[in-house]
């Protein structure tokens, strides 16, 4: 398994702590005439504490690439850890919290009693239940509406929901499956602010996928580029733009050079153009 | 008070057009003469429901027993099939082709071998006409009920690890619900319709349907109009408390499923 010359070795994080390790892993979907190759020989390592994004147009795998990393979907070939073991003891150990594109919040379950889902169903006691899901709704500035149901809230407090839920248990690790996709920009970058908050505070590390530079590069430590057909990381570009972000970060020259970076990795990296790739 | 005045507001124009219509219809008897057999006019129904109410009170509690044990067995055969069939693929696969068949057959026109099978009698035969009536609806809104469960809360409890058992208390049943209870409302007035039907083909003489048969027979027309009102209290009844039922668990379920 030899990798082609456009992709780089094993990316390795700056931390010594290792959260996610991927390796050669390659991710074919159907069968012989219509086999289509969603990932080939990809390898990342995402440190303990670390915010990577993973970018690229649509169809470039990155959705599927996290996807393995949950568990949620099994690789053609190579290798998964998370902290050290298998995709599988990860997932079945509760080592990470997940955040989709829809909050796909219970609709029969009030806001709290969707943020308690992980922990009744890991059998925390109700006390305790409760205890935590008051924090993180206040974390998440949603005390108020504890008592609301899921269709009483909008999509960005929906989605403010969801990732209270994904916290709930103080994971390490914390995989999101483009968690902002549909909000409107407002919307987006208030809570790209309060993700960042969030993270500073659980110290957790986070795969966040993504189509839009900007809040890659607003919120990562280290941006992952990735192009389609077959997907494969073409580039990874470092941000490090310190951990102290407020919107002010939003008109900094460090900030915009970051921006220009990654979509020249964007374009150049990749031999077909990178449309639907959003670069607002 | 401002309440009940609204209330009151909504109902009042609905109850004053059925008393208009009950008007007109007796100034028509009355007026035109209609002959009895043709069109008893309404007080001539009511005082029949009120001279013989202890025994259409009677039969209002036998045919509705029998469409209440018809509906509550139909629902757990239509109910544990459906979810077996969800369960077990090869069940799916046999009991498909039973539920359309019994779809298309016209369930009552059992009801003459039914008698024959159990004894004339035995209200069991009624009870097993419904009972069909209703498996068929209640066990096709189940099955598309089991399959409401969305990719992502399916992705969800994957990522949980949830046990097979709470994935179908947490997720499955919820979705199913508001479906099971469209099936059961749906289901309750045919059940119903089954039970007194039924009646008309023969058995005990002690429901609702065999006594609109026998006053029809007897040209007692207005008394046959007095059971066919005591029917249609059953069947409403039937229906009321199927509805609400059904309304409080879409509430409960969250008004997104709705």
């Amino acid at each position: 398994m030899s990798a082609p010359a456009t992709v780089p070795g094993p990316v390795v994080a700056h931390g010594a702590a290792v959260a996610v390790e991927v390796h050669g892993v390659s991710r074919v979907f159907g069968r012989d005439g219509t086999a289509v190759a969603a990932l080939q020989d990809v390898s990342l390592t995402v440190g303990a504490g670390e915010f990577v994004s993973l970018i690229g147009p649509s169809g470039c795998g990155k959705s599927t690439l996290l996807r393995l990393v949950a568990d949620l979907d099994r690789p053609t070939a190579g290798s998964i850890t998370v902290f050290g073991r298998s995709a599988e003891q990860a997932r079945l150990a509760h080592d990470y919290g997940i955040a989709f594109q829809q909050a796909g919040l219970l609709p029969w379950r009030t806001v709290r009693a969707n943020v308690e889902l992980p922990l009744a169903l890991h059998g925390v006691g109700r006390a305790g239940r409760r205890a935590r899901a008051d924090h993180l709704l206040e974390l998440v500035g949603l005390a108020d509406f504890a008592g609301h149901f899921p269709d009483q809230l909008s999509g960005g407090m929906q989605q403010r929901v969801a990732i209270a839920r994904a916290i709930a248990e103080e994971p390490s690790l914390l995989l999101m499956d483009e968690p902002f996709g549909a909000l409107d920009e407002m919307t987006r970058e208030r809570l790209q602010v309060e993700l960042v908050r969030v993270c500073a505070q659980t110290r957790a590390a986070v795969v966040f996928v993504t189509h839009s530079i900007p809040e890659a590069v607003f919120l990562s430590d280290r941006v992952v580029v990735m192009s389609p057909r077959p997907g494969r990381i073409t580039s990874v570009v470092d941000v490090g733009l310190g951990a102290a972000r407020g919107d002010g970060l939003r008109e900094d020259a460090a900030y915009f050079d970051a921006v220009r970076r990654v979509r020249e990795a964007l374009h150049g990296g990749s031999d077909v153009p990178s449309r639907g790739v959003e670069t607002r | 008070m401002r309440r009940s005045a609204v209330a009151l507001g909504r109902v009042a124009p609905a109850v004053l057009l059925a008393v208009a219509l009950l008007a007109a219809w007796q100034a028509v008897v009355v007026v035109g003469k209609v002959p009895a057999f043709l069109l008893p006019s309404p007080t001539a129904i009511g005082g029949e429901l009120v001279a013989l109410w202890p025994t259409i009170s009677g039969a209002i509690g036998v045919t509705g027993r029998n469409a209440l044990v018809g509906l509550v067995l139909g629902a757990v055969l239509g109910i544990g099939s459906a979810v077996l069939a969800g369960l077990v693929r090869a069940v799916d696969g046999l009991v498909a082709p039973v539920v359309a068949g019994l779809a298309v057959v016209p369930v009552v026109a059992l009801a003459p071998v039914l008698y024959t099978m159990f004894g004339a009698g035995s209200e069991l035969a009624r009870q097993l006409v419904a009972a069909v009536a209703v498996l068929v609806p209640v066990h096709v809104n189940t099955r598309r009920g089991l399959r409401q469960v969305r990719q992502v809360h399916r992705d969800l409890m994957r990522a949980y690890a949830a046990a097979p058992g709470q994935v179908t208390r947490t997720v499955t049943v919820p979705a199913a619900l508001p479906f099971v209870f469209t099936g059961l409302r749906l289901a309750s007035s045919l059940a119903v319709i089954s039970a007194i039907v039924a009646e008309y083909f023969g058995g005990p003489r002690s429901g609702i349907g065999s006594f609109i048969t026998t006053a029809a027979a007897g040209s007692n027309y207005a008394r046959a109009w007095a059971f066919v009102l005591g029917g249609v209290v059953v069947g409403l009844v039937f229906y009321g408390v199927a509805l609400a039922v059904e309304q409080l668990v879409r509430r409960r379920s969250g008004p997104a499923t709705a």
